[in-house]
């Protein structure tokens, strides 16, 4: 603070001359800094709040309300963890949620790669077709989807349930279509700015197709590839509705969508909910704060998804 | 954040098409592929194609197709009986919770278009500024973008719930916000705008930052004002932008189910119509039909949303 008041007086002499509108404009940023700073703290309180009532003893926030201070304990966690087998639950998730990923962002990097490589006529329908499938309604496709996936076998080693219905297969599968036109809606943008003049000198070199793709797109496409997979990691591991209606084995959920089971044991104690939530938030919170920029970007590349 | 490929797309698909010609055109460039490559193009479009034709397109048609019969799920297809329009006047007229939950979507709606929209607007044209803190929040209002719609609904109850919420323990009430059918809908609705003010502040942050800084320089050196700056120009420069805001709150209204799943299944004053398909198919009552009939209502609506974004997003490709 002290060093900022000694400099500012040179500051404001001739050297401030390129940015001449900020000493004038002192009290109105005092005051959009008391409105965004108190904009923000109220965007975190929930969060804080969930975090400061999971850190707190239920006897104690029964005698005392959750408005005192006191009661500190990590008892909520562990109860939480025990009771509700988080550690299986969050096993489901990496089942579903890694190999979706990976084979969406492969699956939409394949057809991004023949809709930016070649300009054929069928290029804006099949764009359309894979984007446009991305912003469907899940709800409107899930009483066809549901009777497929009831009726398709799978052999029992791929699946208790030997149904597709039941099974990580299923989930998997599903997030893949749904996820897919997304990432090919923002990987064929992406694709499109690269110089055509790669091709060229991979075609003279006597390059495959394949090669096109692999060897030479793939590695210039990293920066978008990272992105997308920071954004799906995330939207997988939430994804709520399919696990939902396309799961019934209890034991079988992935973390979100367990969630429902366990308020039924937890019904009458906030403390352990809130130590539930966050225990439940804290893969998506750690890629956030880890992979920030990512994430950011990734939202912003296709300013699509609903 | 100049690297939005919505925008840097725009001269990279207009670059093939003077090129081409002195290239021979499409189709000897085809013809000069081998039958390995040929296969190798076909199996990359036709794989992921299959897979969201088969598990999102087909699934649709058939919604559509259902909606006009009685199937009730259980006997072979070929006892399917035509019913025509029936389930659809059924769905209308004789399903109480279907206009509640018109109503309710339309609300989600409106609060999400009249509140947390421009306020993620206002917020972001404010972080904009070069403003120290500025990435704290940002941070802070995005958040919760990264959390489910489920868990909100859980972080939320920790303030709503009457015994032990914190709202009761402030105000002294004994309101049951998310029991209560009265008031539970702008109870969720204060958790929905929580996490949709981050997304749009984030989306519409990205189209300023992708706004030509000469156009506000031009602006000001005409004596513009900032407000009038921003309304006359810059505001309508970020044209493509503010469309896709625009559907993303519109689909975002129509797809809400998660918050409302989580906390009541959706009765009780939060019927949604995504809650009411959800509830005729895995609920007690199998009614394929009639859940068909509400489910093509609903994917009507979208259609006509994402064609408006296809054509937007297209068009600022194509340019």
């Amino acid at each position: 603070m002290s060093t900022s008041t000694t400099t500012r007086p040179q500051a404001s002499g001739p050297a401030s001359k390129p940015a001449p509108r900020r000493p004038p404009l002192r009290p109105a940023r005092v005051v959009l800094h008391l409105f965004l700073g108190t904009v923000a703290v109220g965007w975190l309180f929930p969060i804080l709040w969930a975090v400061l009532t999971s850190l707190r003893s239920y006897a104690y926030t029964a005698a005392n309300g959750y408005v005192s201070l006191g009661g500190w304990t990590f008892d909520n966690y562990v109860t939480a963890w025990r009771t509700a087998e988080f550690g299986k639950h969050f096993l489901n998730s990496v089942y579903i949620t890694v190999p979706a990923v990976l084979l969406t962002l492969f699956l939409a990097s394949c057809v991004a790669f023949v809709i930016a490589r070649f300009s054929w006529k069928l290029n804006i329908v099949l764009l359309g077709l894979f984007t446009a499938a991305n912003l469907l309604p899940q709800q409107a496709l899930l009483i066809p989807l549901f009777r497929i996936f009831t009726q398709v076998p799978l052999p029992e080693f791929m699946s208790d349930s030997e149904l597709l219905y039941d099974s990580y297969w299923g989930l998997i599968l599903v997030n893949v279509a749904f996820q897919c036109g997304f990432c090919v809606f923002v990987l064929s943008n992406y694709m499109k700015a690269l110089p055509r003049d790669l091709y060229e000198a991979a075609m003279v070199d006597g390059a495959s197709i394949w090669r096109q793709y692999w060897q030479v797109t793939m590695p210039l496409c990293r920066p978008a590839l990272a992105a997308l997979a920071t954004l799906e990691v995330t939207w997988i591991y939430n994804e709520f509705f399919w696990a939902t209606v396309l799961m019934r084995t209890g034991d079988k959920f992935p973390v979100t969508s367990s969630l429902n089971n366990l308020r039924g044991e937890f019904f009458t104690d906030n403390n352990l909910v809130s130590a539930g939530s966050v225990l439940v938030a804290i893969p998506t919170l750690v890629i956030f704060f880890l992979l920030q920029k990512q994430f950011v970007k990734g939202l912003t590349l296709g300013a699509s998804k609903g | 954040m100049s690297d939005l490929p919505l925008i840097q797309a725009d001269h990279a698909v207009a670059s093939p098409a003077p090129t081409s010609p002195s290239r021979g055109g499409r189709g000897r460039r085809l013809r000069l592929l081998s039958r390995t490559d040929r296969v190798v193009i076909t199996l990359m479009v036709l794989v992921p194609l299959l897979l969201v034709v088969g598990l999102v397109w087909l699934p649709a048609l058939a919604t559509v197709a259902l909606s006009g019969t009685d199937w009730d799920g259980i006997g072979p297809l070929s006892e399917i009986d035509w019913v025509g329009g029936r389930n659809y006047a059924d769905v209308v007229g004789n399903y109480p919770p279907f206009v509640p939950a018109m109503q309710h979507n339309l609300l989600w709606l409106a609060a999400l278009f009249v509140v947390a929209t421009p306020l993620g607007m206002f917020l972001a044209v404010l972080l904009d500024k070069e403003i120290r803190g500025s990435r704290f929040y940002q941070t802070a209002l995005y958040l919760p973008v990264v959390l489910s719609l489920a868990l909100i609904g859980f972080v939320w109850q920790l303030i709503y719930s009457r015994d032990q919420g914190l709202l009761n323990a402030v105000l002294g009430g004994q309101t049951d916000w998310y029991g209560d059918p009265h008031v539970n809908i702008w109870a969720v609705l204060v958790a929905a705008g929580w996490r949709h003010v981050g997304y749009i502040m984030l989306l519409y942050l990205a189209g300023l930052k992708g706004v030509d800084p000469s156009l506000r320089e031009a602006a000001s050196v005409d004596g513009a004002s900032e407000t009038s700056t921003f309304f006359r120009v810059v505001f309508p420069v970020m044209r493509p932008i503010n469309i896709i805001v625009l559907v993303v709150t519109v689909i975002e209204s129509l797809r809400a189910f998660d918050l409302v799943w989580v906390i009541n299944k959706g009765r009780n004053g939060l019927e949604l119509i995504s809650a009411l398909v959800t509830q005729n198919v895995v609920g007690e009552a199998s009614r394929i039909g009639f859940g068909s009939a509400l489910a093509t209502i609903m994917l009507a609506i979208s259609l006509v949303f994402i064609t408006i974004y296809l054509a937007v997003v297209m068009r600022e490709g194509r340019r």
